[in-house]
C-alpha cells in the first residue's frame, strides 16, 4: 500500500500532497517538513530509498522518492510494494505530467494542483496502484476533460472571457513578482527523463 | 428571475479563481496569513450564494489552501453541496475536496451515502469512477456497509475501468466492514481471471493485500496464482503475486518446492531488474521456509546471492541498496554464503550514501566469526575516528557493541581485547547515551566472564584514574559508573587496589551537576578499603591499614558535605563505618578527631561496639554456620571487626534474567488483603509488604532502638544471604507458605531458599544443551578463581570441553529466573487497532444464512449460471431462481450479466489439475470443496425450496452421487449435489472459455 504521495519543491514548499491515511493537517504540513528535511539533505547520486522518518510509518514503511529539477516526488509506501515498482511508478506519473501540461514545470503544478490530483487519481486509487500504463491514463483523462468541456459550452463563455483578460495580465505580473522559490533550474526544467 | 440569476453569475464572475488565489499567495509572500485569512473570509461569503458555481470556485480554492495545511472542514457541508451537483466540471471539484478532507470519522458522512450510490450507478462510466476514487478516501463503517452491495455490482459492470477500481474500492470497504469479505470473496477471486489485464491486476493487488496479514486463508487460492505467474506477462501483477508467494511459502513448504524452478527460470530470463528483485527475494523466502533437504537447495542459495552480488556491484545506488537488503535477508539462514562476501558488504562500508553504509553495518551483524571479528572491529573502530556526522557514528557504535555482544558474546574469544575496545570507545567520547550501552557492557563482561575480571579491574583503576586527573567527557561519566563498580568488585590486586581508592573518591567529589556516577564510587571506595583492610590483616600489617583508613577518611571529608544527597549520603556511611575501625586499631587518631560525629561521647563508643560484636559472635555460633570464621574473626589485629566490614561486601552478584520479576510466581496462600500482624501493625500498617522480603530486613521491633543496635543483626543477616547465595539468589524470594511475622521470630533460618537452589540446576541444564563455544582449557584456569561462590558459577564450567576451532572463555549465560519459569519470547499481541485482524476470515466455509450480503448478492449476476453449466441449465437454474425469490427483473438481469459473464470465467480447479497435483492432495482438495461451496451458498442459501427441487432433478439427471454421498448430511445436500455438478462442469468449462 502506498501511504502517501508528496510533492514538494526544494524549498519544501508542497505542491501536491495526498495522504491515504487519515492525518489532521497539523500533521500533515508536520509529515511534509520532516519528509522534506529528510530528503533534501541527501545528494543526487546516492540511492532513492530512504528507511525511517518517525511520523509516517515504522519500520515496515519506506521512503522512495525522485528528484527533478525543483520538485521532488516523494512516495511513502510499506513493504508489500516493490522499491523499483514504486520508483518506475513515479516516472510514469511525472511523465503523464508532462504530456498533459506539455513540458512540465512547477508553475504548472502551483497553478494547476487540481489537474496534477486528476492525473494521480487516474494512477494510484485509495493506496493502490491502479493503472500504469501511461497511454490509457491518458486516455481516460482526456475523456473526462472533453466532458467537463463539453458542460462548460456556451454558459461557460463569459467566465473564460474573464479569465482569458485575467491571463494577459498574467505576463506583467509575472515580472513584477519576486519568486526566490523558482531559482534557475526551473528554466531548464523540461523534465528530465530518465 | 431568470434575468437575475444571470445577473448574479455575472458579478461574480470577478470572484477570484483558483489562479488568482495562487496568485496572490504568490504576490503576499510577506503577510501570507493575513492574505489567507482575508481570502478564507472572501470564500465563505462565496459559500452562502446560491450559484453551485461560486460554491464549486470557493471549494476550489478550499482544496488548495488545504494543501497549504488550513483546516476545511468547517466546510463540510458545501463541500457535500458540490458533490451532488449534477455538472461533472463541479462533481470532479467536489469529490477532490472530500477525498482531501474527509475522513472516516467526519461528521455529516451520512448525508453522501444515498448521493455517492447515485453516482456509482450513474451512467457515465467517468461520474461512477470519481465518486470510487473519492469514496477510497473517506470510505466509513457506515458508508461501506451501505454501498457494498453497488460496489459489488460494479464489479461485474462492462467497463473494465469501472471493474477495475470497483475491485481495489473492495478492499477499502473490507477493512470498514469485515463482513463484506466473505460474501464478496467469490467474486473477487473471479475477478483474478478477468479477461481485462487492469482488473486482474487489480483483483490481484487486492488479494495481496489482504494475504499480507491473514497468509493461511489465502492458500487455496495459490494453484490460480501459480498459473497466473507463468501465463502472465505484466510485470506489475508478477511482482505482485511473487511478494505473495513470499507470504504464503512460510505456511506451505511444498509450494515453495514447487515455486523454486519456475522463479529460477524468472530470475535467468527476465531483464527487469524490479521482477529480478521480487524473484530473488521469494526464492529466499522459500529456501528459508524450506529444511535444506532438497535437491539443488544449494544451487538455488548460490544462484541467489551471485545475483545479488551483480546487483551490489552495480554503480546504481538503488541497486546496491536493494541487493544488500536481501543479502540481509539470506544471511538469516545461510549465513556462509553470505560471509563468501565480506570484501563486498565491506567495501559498502565506505560508500558516499549513509542509507548504504547503514544497510552494510547491519549485514556485518551475521558475518562475524571468531576469527574476524578483531578484524572488522578494527575498521569499523576506524569509521568512528572518521565518521563526520554523530547519527553515522553513533549507529557504528551501535553496532559494534552489537556485533561482540551477539549471542552471549559467541565470537569473542579475547576478552582482554573486548575490554580494551570498550575502553578505546569510551575514549572517543561520544554521547552520554552511549556512554551508558558501554557501561553496561563493561559490567556485563565483568560479571559474565570471571577470567577477564582481574584485567577489567585494572582498565577499569585506569579509567577512574584518568576521571580522576581530568574530568571526565559525558561518555566517560557514564562508564566510570560500572568500572567503580568493576574496579571495587573484581579488583584482588593490592597495588591497584591502593591506588584507586584516592582516584575513586576524586571522582565523587568532581562531576559536577547529576552524575550518576558519583555515588558508586563512594561505594566502591569503601569496599575496596573493606578488602584492602582484610588483606592487611591477614598478613598482621596494622600501618598499611592505618594508612588506608587515614586516606580514605580525609578523602571522604569534602565528600560529607556534597551536594549531592546519595553522595553525601554514602560518605556519611562510609566514615562512620570507617571510623568505627579506626577507633579500634589505634583509638586516639588524629583523624577521628575532625570527623564530624565524634562528638558523641567517647566512653559510650567502645561499650557498643563491644556489645555489637559480641552479639554477632553470638549469632554466627548459634547458627553455626561458619565456626571456623567465628574464630578467626577474634584473631586479627581489629578483633574481627575488619572481617565483619569485608563480609559486608562478600558474595557475587549474578545477572538476572529480564523477565525474571514477572515469572516469580505468586504464593499461593499470599493474602495480601489480610493485616500482617493484628496487635502491632494495624496502627502503622500503611506498608502493604505481605512480600517476605519485608521480614528479612524489616523484622519488627516492639521497643524501637537507636539504629546502631540493628547493625549486628543486619550484618548477619546480610552475611547469612551471602553465605547461601549459591543456593539462592537475594533478589527472588521465595514461595513457601508466608513466615510469621512475630518480631521474636528472626527470619534468617527461615529463609529456606531452596527454590532459587532448583534454578541453578535449570541454568546449568540450559546450559549444557545450549553451550558451543567455550572452551576446555579454561577449566585449569578457572581454579584461580577467588570467589567462594566458584562452585555455583553455572556448570558450563566443569562441560565447557566441546570442540571449537578457537577457544574462548567461558561466559555466564542468560540470567536467573525463578522455579518453574522458562525464558519465553512472548510476541506482543498486533495493535488492537489493526483492522486487518477482522479479516482474518475462513474463507473457504461456506456462507451462512446470516451472512448479511448473501441474500443482496443474489440480486446480481452470479457466475455459476452461464459458467458451470450449459446453457439448459442455466436457465433452469433460472427459473428455479425465479420460482425462489418471485424477482423477475432480478432474473433477466442475472441472465444477461451471466452470459456476459461467462466470458472471462475460469476455473480455479483447471489451473489446479494442471499445476500442482501434490499441493492438491489436501489443500487443493478442501479449496475446492470450500469454493465450490461458497459460490453455492450464495446460490442456494436464500432459496431453500429452489434448492430442493434442484437437488432432486439433478440428482435424477447426473447419477454420478457416488462423491456426494461421502460428505453427505441432510441439510448440506444441495451444496454437494452442486458440487459434482461444478466438477462434471469442468471439462465444459474450458470450451466457454473459447467463446470469446
Amino acid at each position: 500500500m502506498i501511504k502517501a504521495i508528496l510533492v514538494f519543491n526544494n524549498h519544501g514548499k508542497p505542491r501536491l500532497s495526498k495522504f491515504y491515511q487519515y492525518f489532521n493537517e497539523d500533521m500533515q504540513q508536520q509529515i511534509i517538513k520532516e519528509t522534506f528535511q529528510l530528503v533534501s539533505k541527501r545528494d543526487d547520486n546516492v540511492c532513492n530509498f530512504l528507511e525511517g522518518g518517525s511520523l509516517i510509518g515504522g519500520s515496515d514503511y519506506k521512503l522512495i522518492y525522485r528528484h527533478y529539477a525543483t520538485l521532488y516526488f516523494v512516495f511513502c509506501v510499506d513493504s508489500s510494494e516493490s522499491e523499483l515498482g514504486i520508483l518506475d511508478l513515479i516516472q510514469v506519473f511525472v511523465e503523464t505530467l508532462d504530456k498533459c501540461f506539455e513540458n512540465v514545470c512547477e508553475l504548472d503544478l502551483i497553478f494547476h494542483a487540481d489537474a496534477a490530483h486528476q492525473v494521480l487519481d487516474e494512477l494510484v486509487m485509495g493506496g493502490m496502484v491502479l493503472q500504469t500504463n501511461m497511454a490509457d491514463i491518458l486516455c481516460r483523462l482526456q475523456e473526462q476533460n472533453k466532458m467537463q468541456k463539453a458542460e462548460a459550452g456556451i454558459s461557460a463563455a463569459p467566465a473564460r472571457a474573464v479569465s482569458a483578460v485575467k491571463s494577459m495580465n498574467l505576463p506583467q505580473q509575472l515580472r513584477d513578482m519576486k519568486l526566490p522559490d523558482l531559482p534557475q533550474a526551473i528554466k531548464d526544467f523540461p523534465v528530465s527523463l530518465h | 428571475m431568470a434575468l437575475k440569476k444571470v445577473k448574479g453569475n455575472f458579478e461574480r464572475m470577478f470572484d477570484k479563481n483558483l489562479t488568482d488565489l495562487v496568485r496572490g499567495i504568490r504576490n503576499n509572500k510577506d503577510n501570507e496569513s493575513k492574505y489567507i485569512a482575508q481570502c478564507m473570509e472572501e470564500i465563505k461569503v462565496e459559500l452562502r450564494q446560491d450559484n453551485i458555481a461560486v460554491k464549486a470556485n470557493a471549494v476550489a480554492k478550499l482544496t488548495y489552501l488545504q494543501m497549504l495545511g488550513y483546516d476545511i472542514s468547517w466546510a463540510i457541508f458545501n463541500i457535500i453541496e458540490v458533490m451532488s451537483s449534477n455538472k461533472f466540471t463541479y462533481k470532479r471539484i467536489g469529490y477532490l475536496a472530500a477525498s482531501q478532507s474527509f475522513h472516516a470519522d467526519s461528521e455529516l458522512l451520512m448525508l453522501t451515502t444515498n448521493m455517492i450510490r447515485k453516482d456509482l450507478n450513474a451512467q457515465n462510466q467517468y461520474e461512477a469512477g470519481l465518486a470510487l476514487s473519492g469514496l477510497s478516501c473517506f470510505i466509513s463503517h457506515d458508508l461501506a456497509r451501505d454501498l457494498a452491495n453497488d460496489i459489488m455490482t460494479l464489479m461485474s459492470s462492462t467497463k473494465p475501468y469501472l471493474r477495475m477500481k470497483a475491485v481495489l474500492m473492495m478492499y477499502k470497504v473490507f477493512l470498514r466492514y469485515p463482513e463484506a469479505l466473505r460474501p464478496a470473496f467469490p467474486k473477487l477471486k473471479e475477478k483474478l481471471e478477468d479477461p481485462d489485464p487492469g482488473v486482474q491486476s487489480a483483483a490481484v493487488n487486492v488479494v495481496c493485500e489482504l494475504a499480507r496479514k491473514n497468509p493461511k486463508n489465502y492458500l487455496s487460492l495459490a494453484p490460480v496464482f501459480f498459473k497466473l505467474m507463468t501465463t502472465s506477462t505484466n510485470n506489475w501483477m508478477l511482482i505482485k503475486i511473487i511478494k505473495l508467494f513470499g507470504a504464503l511459502t512460510p505456511l506451505e513448504p511444498r509450494l515453495g518446492k514447487k515455486l523454486i524452478e519456475p522463479l529460477t527460470n524468472l530470475i535467468h530470463s527476465t531483464s527487469a531488474m524490479s521482477l529480478l528483485y521480487e524473484c530473488i527475494n521469494t526464492v529466499i523466502a522459500v529456501l528459508i521456509s524450506i529444511s535444506s533437504g532438497m535437491p539443488g537447495h544449494a544451487a538455488s542459495v548460490q544462484l541467489c546471492v551471485q545475483k545479488l552480488r551483480i546487483l551490489i556491484e552495480d554503480s546504481d545506488q538503488n541497486l546496491k541498496y536493494l541487493g544488500l537488503l536481501a543479502m540481509s535477508r539470506i544471511l538469516k539462514s545461510h549465513p556462509k554464503s553470505v560471509q563468501a562476501h565480506k570484501d563486498l558488504v565491506l567495501a559498502c562500508l565506505d560508500d558516499k550514501d549513509e542509507s548504504i553504509r547503514l544497510r552494510a553495518l547491519g549485514l556485518l551483524y551475521g558475518m562475524v566469526s571468531k576469527k574476524n571479528l578483531m578484524e572488522i572491529v578494527k575498521k569499523l573502530m576506524v569509521h568512528m575516528d572518521r565518521a563526520e556526522g554523530t547519527l553515522y557514528r553513533d549507529e557504528l557504535l551501535t553496532r559494534i557493541i552489537e556485533i561482540c555482544s551477539q549471542n552471549n558474546y559467541q565470537h569473542v574469544v579475547d576478552f582482554e581485547w573486548y575490554v580494551t575496545v570498550l575502553a578505546e570507545l569510551t575514549e572517543m567520547e561520544t554521547s552520554a547515551k552511549h556512554g551508558r550501552m558501554v557501561a553496561a557492557q563493561v559490567t556485563e563482561v565483568g560479571a559474565r566472564v570471571a577470567e577477564v575480571r582481574e584485567f577489567a579491574a585494572r582498565e577499569c583503576g585506569a579509567l577512574v584514574s584518568r576521571a580522576a586527573a581530568a574530568p571526565p567527557g559525558p561518555a566517560s561519566k557514564e562508564v566510570l559508573y560500572a568500572a567503580a563498580y568493576v574496579l571495587a568488585e573484581y579488583c584482588r590486586e593490592e597495588s591497584v587496589m591502593r591506588e584507586s581508592v584516592s582516584g575513586l573518591l576524586i571522582c565523587a567529589g568532581t562531576g559536577g551537576g547529576h552524575m550518576r556516577a558519583r555515588a558508586v564510587c563512594v561505594h566502591a571506595a569503601l569496599k575496596i578499603v573493606a578488602n584492602l583492610l582484610r588483606l592487611y590483616e591477614g598478613r598482621n600489617d596494622m600501618e598499611a591499614a592505618i594508612s588506608i583508613l587515614r586516606e580514605a577518611l580525609s578523602g571522604l571529608r569534602p565528600l560529607l558535605c556534597s551536594e549531592d544527597m546519595e553522595v553525601q549520603e554514602r560518605a556519611h556511611n562510609a566514615s562512620a563505618l570507617l571510623a568505627l575501625v579506626l577507633r579500634r586499631l589505634s583509638p586516639g587518631d588524629s583523624v577521628l578527631a575532625a570527623l564530624p560525629d565524634s562528638t558523641l561521647p567517647d566512653t559510650a563508643r567502645p561499650d557498643t561496639i563491644l556489645v555489637e560484636h559480641q552479639h554477632i559472635d553470638d549469632l554466627e555460633k548459634e547458627d553455626n554456620l561458619d565456626p571456623i570464621n567465628g574464630e578467626s574473626t577474634t584473631s586479627g589485629f581489629s578483633g574481627g571487626l575488619i572481617e565483619e566490614l569485608a563480609d559486608l561486601f562478600d558474595g557475587e552478584l549474578k545477572p538476572v534474567a529480564p523477565k525474571a520479576q514477572k515469572k516469580v510466581p505468586m504464593p499461593a496462600d499470599l493474602n495480601l488483603e489480610q493485616w500482617l500482624s493484628h496487635d502491632h501493625w494495624s496502627s502503622d500498617s500503611s506498608s502493604s509488604e505481605g512480600e517476605p522480603e519485608a521480614a528479612v530486613f524489616a523484622a519488627p521491633q516492639k521497643d524501637a532502638r537507636p539504629t546502631a543496635q540493628f547493625t549486628p543483626e543486619e550484618l548477619a543477616m546480610l552475611r547469612e544471604a551471602r553465605r547461601q547465595e549459591q543456593a539462592n539468589n537475594p533478589h527472588y524470594l521465595k514461595d513457601d507458605s508466608p513466615r510469621s511475622y512475630q518480631q521474636d521470630d528472626i527470619p534468617i533460618a527461615e529463609i529456606a531458599l531452596e527454590v532459587p537452589l532448583q534454578v541453578h540446576t535449570k541454568r546449568s541444564d540450559k546450559y549444557l544443551l545450549s553451550r558451543e563455544n567455550s572452551s576446555k582449557k579454561k577449566k585449569e584456569k578457572r581454579t584461580s578463581k577467588k570467589r567462594k561462590s566458584k562452585k555455583d558459577k553455572p556448570s558450563s564450567d566443569s562441560d565447557s570441553e566441546e570442540e571449537a576451532s578457537l577457544s574462548r572463555p567461558a561466559v555466564a549465560e542468560g540470567g536467573e529466573l525463578p522455579e518453574g519459569a522458562a525464558l519465553s519470547d512472548e510476541e506482543p499481541p498486533p495493535p488492537p487497532d489493526d483492522p486487518h485482524r477482522a479479516l482474518d476470515l475462513d474463507l473457504d466455509q461456506p456462507l451462512r444464512d446470516e451472512e448479511l450480503l448473501t441474500s443482496r448478492i443474489n440480486q446480481y449476476p452470479s457466475p455459476e449460471g452461464g459458467l458451470l453449466t450449459k446453457k439448459s441449465k442455466s436457465s433452469k437454474k433460472n427459473k428455479l431462481a425465479d420460482k425462489g425469490s418471485g424477482d423477475k427483473a432480478s432474473k433477466k438481469k442475472k441472465e444477461k450479466k451471466s452470459k456476459q459473464k461467462s466470458v472471462d470465467l475460469i476455473l480455479p480447479e483447471v489451473a489446479e489439475d494442471l499445476l500442482i497435483e501434490d499441493l492438491s492432495k489436501t489443500n487443493g482438495k478442501k479449496s475446492v470443496k470450500g469454493s465450490d461451496e461458497v459460490e453455492e451458498a450464495i446460490l442456494v442459501d436464500p432459496h431453500p425450496k429452489g434448492t430442493k427441487t434442484e437437488k432432486h432433478k439433478k440428482s435424477k439427471k447426473e447419477s454420478k452421487d457416488k462423491e456426494s454421498k461421502r460428505n453427505k448430511s441432510s441439510s448440506k445436500k444441495g451444496k454437494h449435489e452442486k458440487k459434482t455438478g461444478y466438477e462434471e462442469a469442468l471439462g465444459i468449462s474450458t470450451p466457454s472459455k473459447e467463446v470469446i
